[in-house]
């Protein structure tokens, strides 16, 4: 197993090479004179190409290339623009608010939908198989953003129960109980426009799983012999229906820090995808590199833990 | 179980393409046995959920096709004597801040958004399936150097990939051709799952006897890949175009709506709920940006059921 997960890192690699290469390029595209951003518009051109000299910028892009490479590798994402300090200083006081907010959506999600998703498929075509079907489907079908605000307007606006956006009350700088308070009163709504998502696609998945293990012959097997409802079910059919379920939470866990960017700018929560949005709109291509290849590394990390959950909980599975 | 509906399918298909020696047996035949596709058809229209989808988004891109005739004002036309008019009878859904009738930007920002989901669908079916077909039928080293590609693609965060290269690109493009580089960013970026599940369809049906026999007859190999590969994998191709459809037109109201879409004065359903980003928009105009986001999600929801009762008629697992 440890070696699979060695040859599966050393794997990665070169994917990441070429990913990196491929947000450089992006990046570099871009119109427009570095320079000219976080200089005062009357320097000089010779200021102009000092500063160029400075940021390394007068060097031709396979050299730019390899130096923002050997940096970043160490750690060294260079200055943000927008917060004027190193990118690795400003990613880290953000990380916590996404992943705030996303541990609440796993746990609450998985929480409630792996058990509705057993009752429906135990139940099939019952009325509450069909009530969580049609959840599912609009669930799916809403556009976070669009739901979000529906939220809003409903809640903040026409019933004024909880706030329009951000994470904590301007100026109200509480601390401890009170600052609990206050968040949890922020984390409420795009809490549950996250939650409802997820459980739309996981009360779904989990009832497929279950539905194809409770048809098997294995399970006719252990009613015939008398076992209980209840032990069927939870014990001969959910183990074998966890496994695509486990691959979803190796998946799920880095995507954990990774912000959710839309629904981070409706509620205006102050996390990485927010981060994200500001650095794109004023141009901050430092800290749009290393935000892009930290949501790389983060995806290539969920397909190696989905498989490694796989192969944990599945003894037929092989890895070689 | 799949391989079994192939099977099928392809010795159903077999004597209609057979020459004429034995069309006699066929007609006889064809009153008796059903075609798969009809066989889908006749398990599509007893599902009437999927059945009602399909009515719903018919009626949507109806509307957004004859727009021009449907209302009488032009999506970009303003008039300063009507701004921000609360929905009349003059104006069925009001006006915005510019005077222009929002029932108008909404039926032209479907027409916008509807296009740009079906062709990134396009291009997405056309790498995926030209990359699946390619690398599971020649295995070897072509396989797993696309199937690395495909890795790198799909390595790539969706959200923060699409909206930096709109960033970065698009400041010079004029927001009428904005639409096109969404087609391009979004159908570039999600065809890795598809072309990963053609190539499983293909290794698995090069392996069954009609490419064999297709093989021994010497066809040429574009000719097996595209006659008799990928015209097996048709159903899978058709379910995920669908789906997909749903899924690009969602990514492009959600990017639209970051204003890193398609851009005003172009109306996008996306960009038309932007207007809501305004709280004070939010509070008092609830015409400018409730109705396209109904819009966004009964396209999305009637393509989605669609979507879904194809696959359960295509499907044989599924009953």
């Amino acid at each position: 197993m440890l070696k699979y997960i060695i040859r599966r890192l050393l794997h990665m690699i070169p994917v990441i090479l070429i990913i990196s290469i491929v947000i450089f390029g992006i990046v570099k595209m871009a119109p427009g004179d570095p320079v000219g951003t976080n200089l005062d518009p009357k320097a000089t051109a010779e200021q102009r190409a000092a500063e160029r000299a400075r940021l390394g910028l007068d060097k031709p892009l396979p050299v730019q290339y390899w130096n923002w490479l050997t940096r970043s590798v160490k750690g060294d994402f260079g200055d943000s623009y927008i917060y004027k300090k190193p990118v690795s200083d400003v990613v880290p006081n953000f990380i916590w608010n996404t992943f705030l907010l996303n541990v609440v959506d796993f746990i609450l999600a998985f929480l409630i939908s792996i058990p509705i998703g057993i009752i429906c498929a135990v139940k099939q075509y019952s009325k509450t198989d069909n009530f969580w079907t049609v959840f599912s489907i609009i669930g799916i079908s809403m556009p976070s953003f669009f739901f979000g605000l529906l939220l809003i307007y409903i809640f903040s606006v026409k019933l004024n129960a909880f706030p329009i956006n951000g994470m904590v009350t301007p100026g109200k700088n509480a601390t401890g109980w009170a600052h609990i308070k206050d968040v949890m009163h922020h984390i409420f709504l795009p809490a549950l426009v996250l939650v409802i998502g997820s459980m739309a696609s996981l009360v779904r998945y989990t009832r497929t799983s279950m539905l194809e293990v409770i048809n098997q012959d294995y399970i006719r097997t252990a009613r015939s012999k008398g076992l209980s409802e209840k032990v069927v079910i939870y014990k001969h059919a959910f183990r074998n229906a966890l496994i695509p379920i486990m691959t979803i939470i190796g998946f799920w866990i880095p995507g954990l820090f990774s912000g959710a960017v839309i629904l981070e700018t409706t509620f205006v929560w102050p996390g990485i995808g927010n981060v994200m949005m500001d650095a794109i709109s004023a141009r901050d291509y430092n800290l749009i590199m290393a935000l892009n290849m930290f949501f790389a590394l983060l995806t290539l990390l969920g397909n190696l833990l989905a498989d490694i959950g796989y192969a944990l909980v599945d003894p037929r599975i092989k890895v070689e | 179980m799949t391989e079994k509906n192939i099977k099928n399918k392809t010795e159903n298909k077999a004597p209609n393409k057979s020459n004429g020696l034995d069309s006699k047996e066929i007609k006889e035949e064809e009153q008796v046995i059903l075609t798969p596709w009809k066989l889908v058809l006749r398990k599509f229209k007893k599902n009437k959920v999927a059945v009602a989808g399909m009515i719903i988004f018919s009626i949507m891109v109806f509307l957004a096709l004859f727009a021009p005739i449907l209302t009488p004002y032009d999506p970009y036309t303003m008039d300063f004597s009507q701004v921000n008019q609360p929905p009349s009878k003059a104006h069925l859904m009001g006006t915005d801040e510019l005077g222009r009738d929002y029932l108008t930007r909404i039926l032209y920002g479907g027409r916008v958004s509807m296009q740009v989901g079906l062709f990134a669908v396009i291009i997405e079916i056309i790498i995926g399936a030209l990359v699946g077909g390619l690398a599971g039928y020649y295995g070897g080293w072509v396989d797993n150097l696309l199937m690395r590609i495909v890795e790198i693609f799909m390595a790539f965060p969706f959200l923060p990939i699409a909206i930096t290269i709109s960033a970065v690109i698009g400041p010079e493009v004029a927001p009428e051709k904005r639409m096109y580089i969404m087609m391009f960013i979004i159908g570039l970026l999600s065809w890795g799952g598809l072309a990963r599940m053609i190539r499983g369809q293909i290794l698995s049906l090069r392996e069954q006897e009609f490419i064999q026999a297709a093989k021994a007859l010497g066809i040429r190999d574009s000719r097996i890949i595209w006659k008799h590969l990928i015209p097996n994998t048709l159903g899978y191709i058709i379910v995920s175009a669908t789906l997909g459809m749903a899924g690009a037109i969602m990514s492009e109201a959600g990017l639209s709506f970051l204003g890193l879409g398609v851009t005003p004065p172009v109306p996008t359903w996306g960009n038309l709920v932007q207007n809501a980003r305004d709280i004070y928009v939010l509070k008092n105009r609830v015409w400018l940006w409730l109705p396209p986001g109904v819009a966004i999600f009964f396209a999305v929801m009637s393509i989605n059921l669609f979507g879904d009762g194809l696959r359960d008629a295509i499907d044989p697992k599924s009953k």
